[in-house]
């Protein structure tokens, strides 16, 4: 029993370090990709992948909404545009060696900035990790929390979304003149009177 | 070895640099451009979680998925953007967004 669970941990590892390769391969793709559409393919797969170590230390709930916000709405958004707008991408491509060698010192800098803060103050890690504390599964655990002691950041997450969601449709809005649109309150405004009205002409006689 | 909070904070930290490197060798393209921010946001987002599972405590979780909303909101109007600084202009080089100032 004891070997099994020692077997599935070397497992663990395994998988991790095959997920953590190829997340930091398709990051890298992503941003040195020559064609967008496959920037966001990868980006696509980053994604997926990232899901993938995130079910590996249990916290399946996040690694599911990951899948499905970022793949399923982002994503596919990012992949509409990039296949909407009629762009010369090579020309956009230009000068991506000359912007490189800053680019990379830049990098190496905030790197080494990341791994002195980490080595500074890390050293108390725990190898037996809880991703539901005090509940069955991950996301009962994050379910009795966010809509009790979150709950007033869950309603301002909603808004977020909402005003996004508005100020989306009216960036892109417009109206082109000479197309015909549906008038929904005039339509329901209309009476029977304004439509038509009966007349009484006398026989032998017009209106 | 087991895995540890150290492995998922080297993963994040090479994720967060590329994004980072990202934004700057791509100065020209904001598509990708966004995507790197994408990047660097889901760098974070996987600290957070794995601080979160490490340590035993849920708030993280709770803050990823907040992280995750301002997100899905910032790719949007991002892109919303975007695509009216394309309709107005013909293309979307972002060395002449300078034009905008009036």
């Amino acid at each position: 029993m004891l070997h099994q669970l020692g077997a599935l941990r070397a497992l663990a590892v395994y998988a991790f370090w095959i997920l953590a390769t190829i997340v930091v391969l398709s990051a890298v793709m992503v941003i040195a990709a020559r064609n967008p559409v496959h920037s966001v393919l990868f980006l696509i797969l980053a994604f997926f992948t990232s899901a993938g170590l995130l079910v590996l230390i249990g916290a399946e709930f996040l690694a599911m909404l990951l899948v499905v916000v970022y793949v399923g709405a982002v994503a596919v958004l990012f992949l509409f545009v990039v296949m909407m707008l009629d762009v010369d991408f090579v020309e956009l491509k230009q000068g991506f060696l000359s912007y490189l060698p800053f680019g990379l010192l830049v990098g190496a800098v905030f790197l080494a900035e990341i791994v002195l803060a980490s080595f500074a103050g890390l050293e108390s890690h725990v190898s037996t990790f809880d991703a539901s504390p005090g509940a069955a599964t991950n996301a009962e655990a994050i379910g009795q929390v966010m809509y009790t002691q979150y709950m007033l950041l869950f309603q301002m997450a909603g808004i977020i979304l909402l005003i996004a969601m508005i100020g989306a449709i009216v960036l892109t809005l417009r109206h082109r003149p000479g197309v015909k649109r549906q008038n929904i309150a005039k339509q329901t405004s209309r009476r029977r009177s304004d439509a038509f009205e009966l007349k009484d002409p006398s026989s032998g006689q017009g209106i | 070895m087991d895995l540890g909070l150290s492995h998922y904070l080297a993963v994040t930290a090479a994720l967060f640099t590329i994004g980072v490197v990202g934004i700057f060798v791509n100065r020209k393209n904001i598509i990708v451009i966004l995507m790197a921010i994408e990047l660097i946001l889901l760098s974070v987002n996987l600290n957070l979680i794995a601080f979160s599972v490490f340590n035993g405590d849920i708030a993280g979780q709770i803050f990823a998925m907040l992280v995750l909303t301002v997100a899905a909101a910032e790719a949007a109007v991002g892109l919303a953007i975007l695509v009216v600084y394309f309709r107005n202009r013909g293309d979307i080089a972002v060395e002449n967004v300078d034009l905008m100032k009036g």
